[in-house]
């Protein structure tokens, strides 16, 4: 059944667009990572315009967030006050982001910038996830092998303006998470991704946060900063469809439903070893379109 | 259908005759609404000539701007390099005639008029085209050709018998909104005799065109809402997992 996007303005069939969000939701469930990097690169491949992808997965991500925060919050697992100085970072990294988007959008680079930045962000954590988890797998194996340290100090936590974080345990520099915010705040708007991915391992061991806070404090600010930037690309590049969004929304949250339940059957290690495989191969594939010969060396855009 | 339209021919015909007009023609519908499950139309359009002689006909849509790029091979990945944008290029544009144009009218009439794909005037947003601009123009051209949205047929203008003809102008499923002018012209000795221009409305209906009109209007409103709808969906999400 085809249904008509009105700002996509492309037909697309409803339940490709179910089952997208569904596999994204069952993917979230599973890992505990938002999947936004993995529904923006898929928009594309099944016909969304770059730009309409982006910023319309950033809608989707609110609804997705929202679901998941509830379910942590209930658990007791979100630090309000780290969220509140990672969103002070993201609202201004997304307000660079979106502009920045709408610069490269005019200058006719945008599409380059995604696919760059997908490449280069999947390639690299698809890499690093596949050795961390092979070497988890290889030491479970050896029995006897000593345990890494859980908290390690590092030059980050020399910087000024300490503040005591007391969900979290921690008593470090504000800037840390303002400037993790920032970056993030930024990616989200250039490649419509929560930045979960990036978020949740820099949380760990760049911020030295307990692992059960970080999903839900994670979320949290990205309920704000996908919000802001949905709001953002919507006034500056109305580019929001809010049809597609609600779409993948709805399957989105089924899937999320059944992979939790599959996740807690299956093994970690495993699991990230299946997710950065996954992760890899996204990369791959977008890292061959970009250096594969263009059918049409010169494409036409309408200017506004 | 085709009853009406022979009705209003014979109508026209007479009118036509009575006034003393060359040529006279209009559209069964001056209006085509875009719905979720649009998938191309077409529009017949009908007319009457006082006489022999051969019938254009251009479909034009509203003017928009255009980037045509050039890809470049950079590091190894294919780049957006050179650029030319283009103004007031008509964002639809199809031709038909009862008979192939060369035969039907000189090179310096099909410029005036612009009539084929060849002759129409594009300009760039720093002036005139120059020599080394034109591949950039080609390249306009074939993309639109192949997006459909260009086209050059010969042969769609039918006749019956010498005086009354018609033509079926099919548009596809990706034609931009707006409104359009149909053009008819009667050629007589490879030179335009008469002409007659009739409008035509392509709109997005239904529910699709009023989002659409609301995210370009009210922007900010628009993803405010976006942003609400979104919050209440993954809320109502939640509840029903919520002892789980």
């Amino acid at each position: 059944m085809e249904i008509y996007l009105p700002i996509a303005e492309v037909s697309l069939d409803v339940f490709v667009l179910l089952a997208l969000g569904g596999a994204v939701g069952f993917l979230s469930g599973v890992f505990g990572v938002g999947g936004g990097f993995l529904l923006t690169p898929f928009l594309i491949f099944i016909g969304v315009p770059p730009a309409v992808a982006v910023a319309s997965s950033a809608n989707q991500l609110v609804g997705a967030s929202v679901s998941g925060v509830l379910a942590h919050w209930r658990r007791g697992n979100v630090d309000f006050k780290m969220g509140l100085i990672l969103l002070i970072g993201g609202f201004l990294g997304s307000l660079l982001g979106v502009w920045l988007f709408g610069l490269l959008r005019r200058i006719g680079q945008v599409e380059l910038v995604i696919n760059l930045c997908f490449v280069l962000l999947l390639g690299t954590l698809g890499a690093l996830m596949l050795i961390e988890g092979t070497r988890t797998l290889m030491r479970r194996r050896k029995l006897g092998a000593p345990r890494r340290k859980l908290h390690q100090h590092i030059w980050v936590h020399g910087l000024p303006l300490k503040m005591r974080f007391r969900r979290s345990k921690l008593y470090i520099s504000a800037l840390l998470p303002l400037g993790l915010g920032f970056l993030i705040g930024i990616l989200s708007a250039i490649m419509g991704i929560g930045g979960g991915f990036v978020m949740v391992p820099a949380m760990i061991y760049l911020l030295g946060m307990p692992t059960v806070i970080v999903p839900g404090t994670s979320l949290f600010q990205i309920i704000f900063v996908a919000a802001t930037v949905t709001v953002l690309q919507a006034i500056n590049n109305r580019t929001v469809d809010a049809v597609l969004a609600l779409l993948l929304l709805i399957g989105g949250v089924l899937g999320a439903q059944i992979g939790t339940r599959m996740g807690s059957r299956l093994r970690g290690d495993q699991l990230r070893i299946m997710l950065a495989v996954l992760v890899l191969a996204v990369a791959v594939k977008l890292a061959v379109d970009m250096t594969a010969t263009p059918e049409q060396l010169y494409s036409a855009t309408v200017v506004q | 259908m085709s009853a009406r339209i022979l009705l209003s021919l014979l109508f026209m015909l007479a009118a036509g005759a009575a006034r003393g007009e060359p040529l006279v023609a209009d559209l069964t519908s001056h209006l085509i609404g875009i719905t979720g499950g649009f998938a191309g139309t077409s529009v017949v359009l009908f007319g009457a000539t006082d006489g022999p002689g051969d019938v254009v006909v251009v479909v034009r849509g509203p003017e928009h701007d255009v980037a045509v790029r050039r890809k470049r091979r950079v590091a190894g990945i294919w780049v957006n390099a050179k650029e030319a944008v283009f103004t007031g290029v008509p964002s639809f544009y199809s031709i038909a005639s009862s008979r192939p144009l060369d035969a039907v009218t000189t090179p310096a009439v099909r410029s005036f008029h612009q009539l084929g794909l060849d002759y129409l005037r594009l300009q760039l947003d720093r002036g005139p085209l120059r020599e080394e601009d034109t591949p950039f123009r080609e390249a306009l051209i074939q993309t639109q050709q192949h997006e459909k949205l260009f086209s050059e047929t010969v042969g769609r203008v039918d006749f019956l018998g010498d005086r009354l003809f018609r033509a079926s102008l099919s548009f596809p499923a990706n034609v931009p909104t707006g409104t359009y002018l149909v053009e008819v012209f009667l050629i007589r000795n490879k030179a335009v005799v008469s002409g007659q221009t009739t409008p035509l409305v392509i709109s997005k209906i239904g529910v699709d065109a009023e989002i659409y009109d609301f995210a370009d209007r009210r922007a900010a409103l628009y993803g405010l809402v976006a942003v609400a709808t979104a919050m209440v969906a993954g809320w109502l999400a939640s509840v029903p997992f919520r002892n789980a």
